[in-house]
């Protein structure tokens, strides 16, 4: 772990503006991804702008009829708040899927996010990898590949995103709400928050340097059933597989896809097809598996007809 | 004291304190944070500074270039160690100077553990820096400051692809009984499978670290090991300096399983940089360091061929066993259960072992069995299958009294496998099993049920121990035993009390530390049985000194309640113990007993599996083991024992695999959020049941190991009860999801 400075921040504006003007600086949250990264000099920010006193840490309704979450709310707050239980169940599922207790009761909005993958390659400094060191290859691509991505993929990178609550966030077409380092604020529909890999894996959001993650919204309420379906190689404490996150009432269908692609996948257009295997074959369109991580295709398929089965009773 | 006759009757016999469960007496100090561990000794050592390992980045190979200059001038930066100035160390060959001649098959110097003694790197994570600073935060940030330059050289990394250079190891000779070939060709049922098993890391908690101090040319070492007089020999080894300047202390160990039966670069580093420093040095190694610095337990490949007869006996055995190590390492001897655990006229048992150049692969709890029943049980399994008969009759059937290499003239000692599996059948509702796959369901997943024999040999090792009783009426016990979070602790007090009439608070305990007399340590599930036999002794040792000093006849002496009687008259031991206290040491050696009678502790694990027909995830429901390992010292600690081996064997079963990258040559899932080993949630209802039982052949306390036996043929019976479920039948351990998809042979079901 390199020597780095530290600052806590006491406003938005303030955070944004010192990440902005500190060449490689980072914002900490909850550190339960960045602490690891740095100490495996996996990143090497050189000062830390500690974000957990902006008083970014509540739930609130919107002016719409929805929910706004707070970039510091903790996984476990969230997961555990009457309102997301009752009309955003999917996200606290999501949510109680993943990680530990532990974790979760550090872990942030924000953080949970912008967390980077669990490619075997992007954790050991001494292999290539395109995301670590653009240019410098990808070890994954003839290695050890089983649990990385199938689609949206690069021949730069296959890397997956491995978040549970960013899956649920996703088929709830959540909102990212940032301040820039300038004061302006955005808000970035998370469809285009995460971006794909292409020919710059590194580049993993349209965030722009020094730009504040200040709460996620959620539109009001769709009713309907909540599924989170997660399959992962041993019973907790692991990432997934694959995961599911539906939205079902009649009539209507959403769902996305976790441990497929470089970011929640979800292809709204396959919504409407009839059947468990329409939907996927279309959702799937464009596929790239490589020996080792093929079997996520067919398993997606069966996950996504017993969750429909389940939900439509 | 040489034990080379059955015990006969003893105090330990009576039952007071032994055998009766007691909870750990160093619980409190554990869940207080007061036991310390070997890098938590602080008043020990004023003004340590902290060394942080760098490993190599290559697979083989050799440094080209190696710069220390930035690193050098960091902040707090005491000391960069490189083979460019490391001193100079003895291999393995070399003897510490003074010692006596190794015993018969073992190699001077086998511990040594020289690092930093040249440019060749032999596999990742090979110690090529030490950098030692003022703080452990500055020694983190300088290591990563050193430039390596590597030349990599292509290694031999894919033990499927080495396999045929594979040679007979020195100790793994082919055992060949009777006519294999023509007995398998001519059997009318056979099967003839092979079973595949990863690499598997150890996982225990304690990563490896070690302080060091020096007073004048003597070593004071803090470290985590399992044998204390093993890190002896090693460091002193290695360092080419006479034992009785090295003394271990590895008071509290945070588990082993195996892994700290070896000393690698933490204690080695440790000393040279506080040698050179003239101050204490404190090195330990990293999470990620671990799987590739220190050793694993290596990789199989197992072929089993089984020919019966139609009503299931064993007409022909064969296993095959293929493995790979660095030059020097031991074979991974997967065939040794089968030499003794079913009956058969004719037999061949094979080892290969080649040359790899990944880590080094050493012991793992209960290394052999562990994998080697992996692929017997289920084999025996197949075998049942194809001729109808239910597995646990099939292995009653095939049961033996007696070794069936050797013959009559070499009976066990004690064998209640067939009791084991009887009871377990009876209390685990193994007739509500359907043996046609898939049959049995609960909602969507589907239910299978399994068994597999457990059996470990029972080995015993030289021990021996000092005991004091004071005049405030307390015993205390010193022996360089540890406790690697087993109960040895325990154990030794409850023994240490029966044998002196006194309540267990009155017994004092003090493990781990090399200025004690030497002991069996911890290993090969020898601990228990091998440390409780020399205290044994030295109580024995202990109560004739007692007797004579109270000037009773020691031959009809009682030890109850604090006090010692004889003939109506008795006194207290406190008092007779006076002022200066009476002291005694003892020790056990083993004769030739297991070699008269074979010796070896059995079980039989019964595992419910329910399946996920449509994501393939396995979920053990319940489990339950039946053993039978001689006396049992203390059924709480023996218990947890083997609950642990249990969590362990569902580990290897269904998830624990260390990934070979074959082009790089290292483990690539070295950090525990991706190599798995059961979490709570993995572990269901586990219950465990031990069936009466004294082995007076095994020792003078009569008991046999545990702590192996519990992972015996546990991940067998979870993988026979997944192919009840699934009628998938995996041979590639460990059974993932997408393996169990790609054969499932029952539909799924929503
Ligand atoms: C062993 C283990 C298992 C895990 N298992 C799972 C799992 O199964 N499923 C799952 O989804 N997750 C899992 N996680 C990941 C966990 O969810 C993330 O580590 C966590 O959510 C990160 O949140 P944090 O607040 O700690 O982020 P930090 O580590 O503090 O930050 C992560 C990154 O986000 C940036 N950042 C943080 N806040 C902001 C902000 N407001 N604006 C801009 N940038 C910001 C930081 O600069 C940093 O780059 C696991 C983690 C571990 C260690
Ligand atoms: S898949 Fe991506 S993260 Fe993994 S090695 Fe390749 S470039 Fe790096």
């Amino acid at each position: 772990m390199k020597a780095f400075t530290y600052q806590r921040a006491t406003s938005p504006a303030e955070a944004a503006a010192a990440v902005a003007g500190h060449h490689g600086a980072r914002f900490i949250a909850g550190g339960t991804n960045l602490l690891d990264l740095m100490k495996l000099q996996i990143e090497t920010p050189g000062h830390l702008v500690d974000i957990n006193h902006l008083g970014l840490d509540r739930i609130e309704p919107t002016a719409g009829g929805g929910l706004r979450i707070g970039a510091l709310v903790r996984n476990t707050d969230l997961a555990a708040d009457h309102r997301v239980r009752r009309d955003y169940a999917v996200l606290s599922r999501a949510l109680l899927a993943g990680a530990s207790a532990q974790l979760r009761n550090k872990a942030t909005t924000a953080g949970n996010l912008l967390q980077r993958t669990r490619c075997h390659y992007f954790y050991d400094t001494t292999k290539p990898c395109n995301k670590r060191v653009p240019g410098s290859g990808c070890a994954a691509l003839g290695g050890s590949n089983r649990n990385l991505a199938v689609l949206g993929t690069s021949d730069q990178c296959i890397a997956t995103h491995p978040s549970d609550m960013a899956v649920a966030m996703r088929a709830l077409d959540a909102i990212v709400e940032t301040t820039a380092p300038d004061g302006t604020a955005r808000a970035i529909p998370i469809v285009d928050f995460h971006v794909l890999p292409g020919a710059t894996p590194q580049v993993e959001t349209v965030l722009q340097p020094g730009e504040l993650i200040t709460g996620v919204a959620l539109p009001p309420p769709l009713g309907g059933t909540h599924v989170y379906r997660k399959v992962r190689d041993r019973a907790s404490y692991a990432f997934a597989v694959v995961s599911v996150a539906a939205v079902v009432a009649p009539g209507t269908l959403r769902v996305a896809f976790g441990g497929l692609a470089p970011k929640p996948w979800r292809v709204e257009a396959a919504e409407t097809r009839a059947g468990a295997d329409a939907i996927a074959d279309a959702a799937f369109a464009g596929a790239r598996t490589t020996r080792q991580n093929a079997f996520k295709l067919p398993l997606s398929k069966r996950l996504l007809a017993s969750v429909l089965a389940d939900a439509r009773g | 004291m040489k034990f080379e006759s059955p015990a006969g009757r003893n105090p330990i016999d009576q039952g007071r304190v032994v055998g009766v469960a007691q909870p750990r007496i160093d619980g409190p100090l554990k869940v207080s944070g007061l036991a310390p561990y070997s890098h938590e000794y602080h008043a020990e050592a004023p003004g340590v500074a902290y060394g942080v390992m760098l490993g190599a980045g290559i697979g083989k190979g050799r440094i080209t270039a190696i710069d220390t200059s930035a690193a050098e001038a960091a902040p707090g930066v005491l000391l960069v160690l490189t083979y460019k100035n490391a001193p100079r160390q003895f291999d393995i060959g070399h003897a510490p100077p003074g010692s006596p001649a190794p015993k018969k098959g073992e190699k001077p110097g086998r511990h040594n553990a020289p690092q930093l003694q040249g440019p060749a790197i032999k596999h990742f994570d090979q110690s090529v820096a030490l950098v030692v600073a003022e703080s452990f935060e500055q020694a983190r940030a300088a290591a990563q400051l050193v430039h390596v330059s590597y030349a990599a050289a292509p290694g031999k990394f894919d033990l499927a692809a080495e396999k045929q250079h594979g040679t007979v190891p020195e100790d793994a000779p082919d055992s060949v009984v009777g006519d294999f070939d023509a007995a398998f060709a001519a059997a009318p049922t056979t099967v003839d499978v092979t079973y595949t098993t990863p690499d598997q890391a150890h996982s225990m908690m304690e990563p490896q670290a070690s302080m060091a101090r020096w007073d004048g040319d003597t070593l004071t070492l803090w470290t985590s090991h399992q044998i204390v007089h093993w890190a002896v020999d090693g460091v002193a080894g290695t360092l080419g300096i006479p034992t009785d300047k090295v003394r271990v202390i590895s008071a509290y160990v945070g588990g082993g399983f195996g892994s700290k039966l070896m000393i690698y670069g933490d204690p080695i580093l440790a000393a040279l940089a506080a040698r050179q420093l003239g101050r204490p040095v404190k090195v330990a190694l990293t999470r990620p360091q671990i799987y590739n610095h220190t050793s694993h337990r290596p990789a199989t490949i197992q072929r089993l061929r089984l020919g019966a007869d139609s009503n299931g006996k064993l007409l022909a055995i064969g296993h095959d066993v293929w493995c790979g190590n660095q030059p020097g390492g031991e074979p991974e001897k997967a065939a040794d259960q089968t030499k003794l655990l079913y009956a058969g006229a004719n037999r061949l048992l094979r080892t290969r072992q080649t040359l790899l150049d990944l880590p080094l692969g050493a012991s793992m709890r209960a290394p052999g069995e562990a994998v080697g029943l992996l692929a017997l049980e289920c084999a025996m399994d197949e075998l049942a299958e194809k001729l109808g008969i239910d597995p646990i009759e099939l292995r009653i059937r095939n049961d033996t009294r007696y070794d069936p290499e050797k013959g009559p003239e070499r009976p066990f000692s004690t064998r209640q496998l067939v009791e084991c599996l009887r009871t377990g059948a009876e209390r685990f509702g193994w007739s509500r099993r359907d043996p046609v796959p898939g049959k049995v369901r609960d909602g969507r997943w589907l239910i299978g049920y399994g068994v597999a024999a457990a059996i470990r040999n029972n080995l015993t090792v030289a021990s021996g121990a000092r005991v004091r009783l004071g005049g405030d009426g307390v015993l205390t016990i010193q022996t360089q035993m540890t406790d690697i979070g087993t109960g040895s602790y325990t154990i030794l007090a409850q023994i240490g009390a029966e044998m002196l009439g006194l309540p267990i608070d009155k017994v004092r305990v003090e493990l781990g530390d090399s200025s004690f007399p030497q002991a069996a340590g911890s290993g090969g599930s020898w601990g228990a049985n091998s440390s409780g036999a020399g205290l044994f002794y030295a109580c024995r040792n202990l109560r004739d000194a007692i007797a004579a000093k109270a000037g009773y006849n020691s031959t009809d002496v009682q030890f109850a309640d604090g006090r010692i009687s004889a003939n109506g008259h008795s006194r207290s031991l406190a008092e007779i113990a006076g002022h200066d206290g009476i002291a005694a040491e003892g020790k056990v050696e083993f004769g030739d007993l297991t070699k008269q009678y074979a010796q070896a502790a059995f079980g039989a694990h019964f595992a419910e599996v329910a399946v996920d027909s449509i994501t393939c995830e396995v979920r053990v429901r319940r489990m339950l083991s039946v053993c039978a390992a001689g006396r049992i010292i203390n059924p709480q600690t023996a218990r947890s024992q083997c609950l642990g081996g249990m969590a362990m064997g569902i580990g290897a079963a269904l998830m624990e695999d260390q990934i070979v990258d074959t082009r790089f040559g290292y483990f690539v899932n070295h950090d525990l959020a991706e190599y798995h080993v059961p979490v709570h949630a993995d572990i269901p209802d586990m219950e465990v049941i031990f069936l009466d039982e004294l082995d007076d052949k095994s020792s003078p306390i009569k008991a046999k190991g545990v702590g192996e036996l519990g992972i015996c043929g546990v991940g067998a019976a979870v993988a026979n009860a997944v192919h009840n479920a699934t009628g998938a039948r995996i041979r590639d351990y460990p059974l993932t999801l997408d393996r169990i998809m790609a054969k499932i042979t029952v539909p799924a079901v929503a």
